[in-house]
């Protein structure tokens, strides 16, 4: 497959399996290498073990078999971001985001640079008092997102987070986690594994799109050899739609193969 | 019309019908005096009933501090150890669903007290419903959340500082609220049992004081005090609830 062969792995599954007390297996046999860097992204229908995959390399997880190397630094905490917003519905977005550098014993003037940078990056600055109630679904994962992004994470592990916002919303903000993992000029890329369920979503974003099917194991993987920056253009290439159509070839073909006879 | 000025008015056509009913029907006070013969009963017997007063709210409050710091240890260990909830919880619910005046006189044996048994029973009361919110506010915590404070590495203390209190506290403060008006029944079926009669008593062995001596007037003046006292402290557990979550908790959210 597509294997940069320069750049060292960031993170590394080798035949990763995953049981649940009571025996259901959520990963059968993963393995998979992402390069420091690379923005790859994992697809696949409900229930094929992708965000179990995240899980375990943010640590949060552990396997029942198998291994999983982190090039990373002991305190390096990635930049997860959750399905849902999850945001602390009694403190206002400010000290949402400024929570991960809370928990790390930072003081609040330390802070206040990188969070209202975090917050300007997500285009919610204005809304930085506001309580999450007060906030529409996109405003929410933006908060979400920037909660993410004040920690300069090396890795971000997103979880379907664009998942339950409408179309034009969801765009917009695969523009926005572009802008922060891909930045331009000298910025250092940062490297992302982005779980998702659409076709589009992934090839927009990804260098590589790896396919999963049920039970927990890796189908194909397509590499998606565009450059970037990527904008609203580059969704009306042809490129872009043989891209799309070949990776919904094969996600067909997983969940056909996967299919319980 | 105000939200005060329904109940207010309603509260008022009732004392008023009530008033005219007695002395309509000549109603004889040994059976229902007026509200204005409560009144001045209340007043004229004034010291002796706020001395009672005082003693019944005391306990009653003393009672509710010891069942919230009670219920909310016990929850916290609950939430934080199955094995700790599974082997104390029967002993809890029989606690809850054994009326309180059947345990009472083996509280009186047990203690050797009326003051004593006074406290335990509003304090058995009381502390069911605090033991019950505060466990479920701590087990709604959102998982999602739970999941970013472990991957921050959150201490045991920043998690409870920053996630598990301020994320139980709408439902705490629900058991508050109920358990305050439990306090008060407590207190009172306590006094009843105890039976203590003379000086250092609270407001039930009032009543049954003027019971006994068929002094009905005083009896009512006393149960008005008890009323009032239990409208009191619902009010002071919604205020303090309404301080307390008003920015952000859909609850509280006029």
């Amino acid at each position: 497959m597509t294997e940069p062969a320069d750049s060292r792995a960031l993170l590394s599954l080798a035949h990763v399996r995953r049981e649940f007390p009571g025996g259901r297996v959520a990963l059968a046999d993963v393995s998979l290498d992402v390069a420091a860097g690379e923005f790859v992204s994992l697809l696949g229908a409900s229930g094929c073990g992708k965000s179990t995959v995240l899980r375990l390399m943010s640590g949060l997880d552990a396997p029942t078999s198998g291994t999983i190397a982190r090039d990373l630094p002991p305190y390096a905490i990635p930049g997860y971001v959750f399905q849902d917003a999850a945001l602390m519905p009694w403190a206002t977005v400010r000290r949402n985001v400024e929570l991960p550098l809370m928990l790390r014993g930072e003081r609040p003037v330390s802070m206040r640079e990188r969070v209202d940078a975090a917050l300007r990056a997500v285009d919610l600055a204005d809304s930085a008092g506001a309580l999450p109630r007060e906030l529409s679904g996109g405003m929410k994962m933006r908060a979400s997102l920037a909660r993410a992004l004040v920690t300069a994470p090396q890795l971000w592990l997103l979880d379907e987070p664009f998942g339950a916002l409408d179309e034009i919303t969801r765009f917009a903000l695969n523009q926005t986690l572009l802008a922060l993992c891909k930045p331009r000029g000298d910025g250092k890329p940062a490297t992302a594994v982005f779980v998702t369920h659409s076709v589009y979503e992934a090839v927009f974003l990804s260098q590589r799109v790896v396919v999963m099917a049920r039970p927990g194991r890796i189908a194909d993987e397509i590499a998606i050899d565009a450059p970037y920056p990527r904008d609203a253009a580059f969704r009306a290439t042809p490129q872009f739609a043989i891209l799309c159509a070949r990776v919904s070839d094969a996600l067909q073909r997983a969940s056909v193969a996967g299919a319980p006879a | 019309m105000t939200r005060a000025g329904v109940p207010t008015l309603s509260v008022v056509v009732f004392l008023l019908a009530w008033e005219i009913a007695v002395r309509a029907l000549r109603i004889p006070a040994y059976l229902l005096p007026a509200p204005s013969l409560i009144a001045s009963t209340l007043f004229d017997n004034f010291a002796s009933l706020a001395a009672s007063w005082w003693f019944t709210l005391r306990i009653t409050l003393i009672a509710l501090a010891l069942a919230t710091a009670g219920g909310v240890l016990i929850g916290a260990l609950f939430a934080s150890s199955r094995i700790a909830e599974r082997a104390l919880a029967p002993f809890a619910v029989v606690l809850q669903v054994t009326p309180i005046v059947s345990i009472a006189p083996l509280i009186m044996i047990l203690t050797d007290s009326p003051l004593a048994t006074v406290i335990v029973c509003a304090w058995l009361v009381a502390f069911f419903p605090i033991l019950a919110n505060t466990l479920t506010g701590l087990r709604s915590v959102d998982a999602t959340l739970r999941d970013l404070f472990a991957l921050q590495r959150a201490s045991r203390w920043q998690t409870l500082r920053h996630l598990l209190v301020p994320a139980a506290l709408p439902s705490f403060m629900t058991g508050l609220r109920i358990a305050g008006g439990l306090a008060l029944i407590g207190e009172v079926g306590g006094e009843f049992a105890a039976g203590a009669a003379g000086r250092d008593t609270g407001l039930a062995s009032r009543i049954l004081e003027s019971a006994f001596r068929t002094e009905i007037p005083k009896m009512f003046a006393a149960l008005t005090l008890v009323a009032l006292t239990g409208v009191a402290l619902y009010l002071a557990t919604g205020a303090l609830s309404r301080a307390l979550l008003q920015s952000w908790h859909e609850s509280e959210r006029g």
